[in-house]
């Protein structure tokens, strides 16, 4: 067929006949064919193919084979039922034995699990292969009704409906419909609302204030106590919240927020003047909480100065002021600045300077 | 009894009562006395043997009086902790170098790697091997070791002490069946890509309650099934989609083919 949508002149167009199902059809395996073109005008129902008697109904030897392996099938599933039901009741709970590839493991679910799989799969298995050997194969056509109804029934509809609605009187008596109009429209709205308001909170500055603030002293997380200076040796990871975690009235909240790694590294490791004038003698605090969808950010590596979030694999480089080098997230992570109290403990001289974690709408409206 | 009694103004028996007492007194202080760090007790000889070892095994990476090659870091300062748990665990020598050192068989006796490690020692002060005290897992409380666990080893060591992928091909080993002392050592020294968690960071406590929390780990009972290695819905996710998918596959071709 050519770009003006009739048959090229001279070309034979292959009608598909009804009489041999795919006799017309080009054969697959032998090599590149060329083939005779054209599409035929309209597409004839190939019909059924022809059926292919099995060999279960052409041979009773054949019939009686597939008799035994359904009937094994079940009796598998009757043994798998008969081991559950003695293993249930012989294997102590708490044994464990080794089982190769598997390690040491508890005998029991062990046998009570691969028992019961048995049993289920051999009805299911041995159902398939009688339903597919023995029980009949002719193939049948059911032709689909037409879907539309008949005119009476239609009308028979239409009739009831009519006289529903007389019987209500609605269109007597308009006080009932608009209020109930009224009262339907109106129930909308819960569903709405709940749409609505889950997509943040009403109170934007949740997002935007950790429980920083200036002169909190710097505490480990779990212990809750105060870290010198002194104590962060070169290559040390802390783990820091801070010390108003402890009064807090939604500590997860405000500990999902607050979480902060704090590391020491050599001065001259340190690339960005920013992060060193923010932190201590190379002791440096960042936010924990990934800027890309708010995973906690622990992987530090001590050699290559590389913070790896273990979610979706974002890597903060330290040194570089936690700058993304790899990975889905789009800003650095937040520093805390620090310094030291008049005791010598670590403590914040200011609070977060950006809100920290994922990204959200209102993030750069002040 | 009487015989005894009555020896017992014999000449001897002040000197034979001075000996038993002096026995004694020795025997439990020997017994009861506070016990030093091995790095502690290294003798001139051992420093000696020590160094023999490295030059012949270490120095050509770590360089002539461990000062350090373009091929190895200088060692003045990792501390006896260091040496045992790189040699002890089988890390060090290395046997080609790679982003990583992983475990292999031990190379060296338990007496040479204290050798090195008193050498080592000996050249800088640096974290010693722990006492024993502190890495019996036995005597802590895993529950807290736990806590801590979660804090600060899970993120790369997975909650279970599976160990996990770091970048680049680097990875934090699992924890699974590992002594408490070398535990502790790699807590201390920080070893290759982990930080250090020294003792003001977790105290020597502490550190043993993480190792209970590990050993208690290792002790518990497999419900049943495959682990997967127990790193969590990854692998896990995995063998469902391929095993459990591909299974329901090869149940719908061979729910939909022809009989023969």
């Amino acid at each position: 067929m050519n770009e003006h949508g009739t048959p090229p002149q001279g070309e034979e167009v292959v009608e598909t006949g009804m009489p041999a199902y795919g006799s017309t059809a080009v054969r697959l395996d032998r090599g590149h064919v060329v083939g005779t073109g054209g599409l035929p005008q309209r597409f004839e129902n190939p019909g059924l193919p022809p059926h292919i008697p099995r060999m279960a109904d052409l041979e009773e030897a054949a019939a009686k084979r597939a008799e035994k392996q359904v009937a094994t099938f079940f009796g598998i599933s009757a043994l798998g039922t008969i081991v559950f039901l003695v293993a249930y009741f012989a294997i102590d709970i708490r044994t464990q034995v080794f089982i190769p590839g598997i390690g040491d493991a508890n005998l029991s679910n062990i046998v009570l699990g691969v028992s019961m799989a048995l049993a289920l799969l051999g009805i299911g298995v041995g159902a398939i292969h009688w339903a597919k050997t023995l029980m009949p194969d002719t193939e049948v056509v059911e032709e689909r009704h037409p879907l539309r109804s008949s005119e009476v029934a239609r009308d028979d509809v239409v009739q009831t409906l009519n006289e529903g609605a007389s019987g209500a009187q609605l269109n007597r008596r308009p006080l009932i419909k608009y209020s109930l109009g009224g009262a339907l429209g109106l129930f909308a709205l819960p569903f709405l609302v709940q749409l609505v308001g889950g997509l943040g909170p009403v109170n934007i500055s949740e997002l935007k204030h950790t429980l920083w603030k200036k002169g909190d002293r710097l505490v480990r997380d779990p212990e809750l106590t105060p870290i010198k200076a002194s104590d962060v040796t070169i290559g040390s990871v802390f783990h820091v919240l801070p010390e108003t975690i402890k009064d807090s009235q939604h500590v997860l909240e405000d500990k999902g927020k607050a979480a902060v790694l704090l590391m020491r590294l050599d001065p001259v490791d340190i690339h960005v003047k920013k992060e060193r004038d923010w932190g201590y003698e190379g002791i440096v605090a960042y936010s924990k909480i990934c800027t890309h969808v708010g995973c906690p950010v622990g992987l530090y590596e001590q050699q290559t100065h590389h913070l790896l979030c273990p979610c979706h694999q974002s890597t903060f480089d330290v040194t570089e002021d936690c700058k993304v080098i790899f990975g889905p997230a789009k800003r650095p992570l937040p520093q805390l600045k620090i310094t030291v109290d008049t005791d010598g403990y670590l403590v914040a001289d200011a609070p977060f300077a950006e809100p920290v974690g994922p990204s959200f709408w209102e993030r750069d409206r002040t | 009894m009487n015989a005894l009694a009555a020896r017992r103004r014999h000449p001897a028996a002040i000197a034979l009562l001075l000996l038993v007492g002096l026995l004694v007194t020795g025997a439990a202080y020997a017994a009861l006395a506070p016990k030093q760090a091995s790095a502690a007790t290294a003798t001139a000889d051992q420093v000696e043997h020590g160094k023999k070892l490295f030059l012949a095994n270490c120095a050509s990476c770590h360089g002539i009086g461990a000062v350090g090659t373009d091929e190895g870091p200088a060692l003045p300062g990792v501390g006896a902790a260091s040496v045992d748990f790189q040699m002890g665990t089988g890390r060090m020598p290395m046997t080609a170098p790679g982003v990583q050192v992983g475990t292999k068989k031990v190379k060296f006796s338990q007496d040479e790697i204290a050798a090195v490690a008193a050498y080592i020692a000996s050249l800088a002060p640096g974290p010693a091997i722990p006492d024993g005290e502190f890495t019996d897992g036995s005597k802590g409380d895993p529950a807290k070791g736990g806590e801590l666990f979660r804090v600060n080893c899970a993120m790369c060591h997975n909650a279970v002490g599976s160990g996990g992928a770091l970048t680049r091909g680097k990875y934090a080993p699992s924890l699974r069946h590992v002594d408490g002392k070398y535990i502790y050592e790699a807590m201390v020294t920080g070893p290759q890509s982990m930080p250090v968690f020294n003792d003001t960071n977790i105290t020597p406590d502490s550190k043993r309650d993480i190792v209970a929390y590990l050993h208690a780990i290792d002790k518990s009972e497999n419900p049943g099934g495959l682990t997967l290695g127990s790193l969590g819905p990854v692998p896990e996710g995995l063998f469902a989609w391929v095993f459990g998918l591909g299974i329901m596959v090869g149940f719908a071709v061979w729910l939909g083919s022809k009989s023969a």
